[in-house]
């Protein structure tokens, strides 16, 4: 390997990592949050690309059914909830929370998409679309068992994944889909090609990390999600719904997800089922940063991207299997090097 | 005067084994109400069904509102605030951000500025130490931080399990200094102590808890001369 060879697999890797970073960042705010290791991030990321590709297109994105679909179930489970708790006076909230509001957005869509919107308008509203989802999933499948252990939480949240693949090949068909590029722009760095699609991934990677940690540092609400990831009693006691503080989490890890399925568009063909490696390759970067270090995930993804890009120099039909038996080593030391687990420190 | 918090005929059991047995008290406005007793007796448990933690039988009526509907969040809303027994501080987390926390449940958060300047003249120890993180405190300062996190929140009943435990003389005469000045301030207060000699001498009423039941309830400056409870819990005189 020469050192350009090198280079190149290096500035690949790093644009990867940033991709795999934003997902794993979300991952870690969902993880702190509610304990729920959330493994259909991956699907969301690949959901946003279809639905952004179909936009393109100038077709209905599938994701409006599926939100459609997700609205009306949250909202039903949640009306009857209420009812059973007698607590009628709350429905029209709930109603407004888990149906008028995405229907909302559906129709901001559906409006829209009318005028023949360019790229960056197309861009929000996939963004717009993509992050109902994981609130309603929350809302159908985690409400109801939230006081589980985290093993039955993820088990679940595996099915759920599965479950997503199969809605994603009813709503979105089995075609592969390529976007546009969004930049066509290149720059040399000392001999070194770059394409605009790296830089433009890396900014968008620093500047949604640094969104979010700015949102932590300097908002209530902020606040309040970190305090719930460091002590539920203590959160409550302050009047912070565990609840309330899953369903910002999901929303701001949807963007994140949603953020890098529109930057890996146009580099890869996304299928309905192609988030699942993505998803856990953004997972392994997670566990690598002990899954509750937002630096420590992000640090955990770029090795993530370095470590596929030279695998798949040395050996492309092996690089899943290179990544993957990183994750032996790494929670082998994990497990040596810290004295409890999450789970201890909950109760 | 109103009644701020009524229990009536509560109970709270851990699957079969009943901790808290048919407790009946209540705490008037503006009053500070004591529950002293043994290691064991039930006390905190007691604290954490009045805030919600725990599910109890019995009616609980908070300023007049049937309190078994209302979760622990709607409980801080309307104003019942816990400081518990382990503080539940947000340990990576700076002091300030802790002290803003206890504003979360406020609908009118205008004045957090001017509540946060009260905490800091009652505690100069926080604002020396504002930007350090809540978990590098010493426990008098933890504690510190638990009671003013709590008064951020403009509790109309501020309830404290066990405030002086583990903290040194010096520092527990402080706490009960603070707990004392509350009653100037219109904060009815319901306090959990094992150190009930402190406890009696703050507070206006007490009740004393044993094995699940309350065994006997007066005016705090009489409960202080009982013999029995002299020679029980006060250790001589």
């Amino acid at each position: 390997m020469t050192a350009d060879i090198a280079a190149i697999l290096a500035i690949d890797g790093i644009a990867t990592g940033a991709v795999y970073a934003l997902v794993a960042i979300g991952t870690v705010l969902i993880f702190t949050v509610t304990r729920v290791i959330f493994i259909p991030f991956g699907d969301i990321a690949a959901f946003t690309a279809l639905t952004l590709a179909a936009l393109d297109a100038k077709q209905l994105p599938g994701t409006v059914g599926l939100v459609v679909v997700l609205a009306c179930m949250a909202t039903i489970m949640d009306v009857v909830s209420l009812a059973r708790a007698g607590e009628l006076r709350s429905v029209p909230k709930a109603v407004l929370g888990y149906l008028v509001l995405p229907l909302i957005v559906v129709g901001i869509v559906w409006l829209t998409m009318r005028f023949n919107p360019p790229m960056p308008v197309r861009i929000v509203l996939a963004l717009l679309l993509i992050m109902p989802i994981s609130p309603l999933l929350d809302r159908i499948v985690f409400r109801p068992i939230a006081d589980a252990s985290v093993l039955l939480l993820l088990t679940v949240s595996v099915a759920l994944h599965f479950a997503l693949v199969g809605l994603g090949l009813l709503f979105f068909g089995p075609e592969g889909v390529r976007t546009e590029p969004l930049t066509s722009m290149a720059i040399e760095i000392a001999g070194v090609h770059v394409s605009g699609q790296t830089v433009l991934i890396l900014t968008a990677a620093l500047v949604f990390s640094g969104l979010l940690f700015a949102f932590f540092d300097f908002t209530l609400i902020g606040k309040a999600l970190r305090a719930t990831a460091l002590n539920r009693t203590g959160a409550r006691l302050m009047g912070i719904r565990p609840a309330r503080a899953g369903t910002i989490a999901y929303l701001l890890g949807s963007l994140m997800a949603g953020v890098s399925g529109v930057l890996i568009a146009p580099v890869n063909t996304i299928f309905y089922d192609s988030g699942f490696l993505l998803g856990l390759k953004a997972f392994v970067g997670a566990i690598i940063g002990g899954m509750t270090s937002y630096p420590g995930a992000a640090l955990g993804a770029f090795g993530v991207g370095l470590l596929e890009s030279f695998a798949s120099f040395q050996s492309s039909t092996l690089k899943d299997v290179i990544v993957f038996s990183l994750l032996i080593p790494v929670l082998l030391w994990r497990s040596l090097a810290s004295q409890h687990s999450e789970e201890e420190v909950e109760e | 005067m109103t009644q701020m918090l009524s229990v009536e005929n509560v109970s709270v059991a851990y699957g079969k084994v009943e901790a808290v047995r048919n407790v009946s008290l209540s705490v008037e406005q503006g009053q500070i109400v004591t529950v002293i007793g043994p290691n064991g007796a039930g006390k905190t448990t007691l604290l954490m069904a009045a805030i919600g933690l725990l599910k109890s039988t019995g009616r609980m009526v908070f300023q007049g509102a049937d309190l078994a509907r209302i979760d622990v969040e709607g409980r801080v809303e309307r104003g019942l605030c816990l400081v518990p027994e382990k503080r539940e501080l947000f340990a990576d987390m700076s002091v300030a951000d802790n002290l803003l926390l206890g504003t979360y449940s406020l609908r009118d958060r205008s004045t957090t500025r001017k509540s946060l300047d009260d905490v800091f003249d009652r505690f100069p120890r926080l604002k020396e130490r504002s930007k350090q993180a809540a978990g590098t405190l010493s426990g008098g300062e933890r504690q510190m931080l638990a009671l003013g996190r709590a008064l951020m929140a403009k509790p109309k009943l501020l309830v404290l399990d066990e405030p002086s435990l583990g903290l040194a003389p010096l520092i527990v005469r402080e706490i009960f200094r603070t707990i004392a000045s509350l009653r100037s301030l219109g904060v009815s207060v319901l306090l959990v102590e094992q150190n009930a000699r402190a406890a009696l001498e703050t507070a206006d009423y007490g009740y004393v808890l044993e094995t699940g039941e309350i065994i006997q309830s007066g005016p705090a400056d009489t409960l202080i001369h009982d013999p029995k409870l002299i020679a029980a819990y006060l250790g001589g005189h």
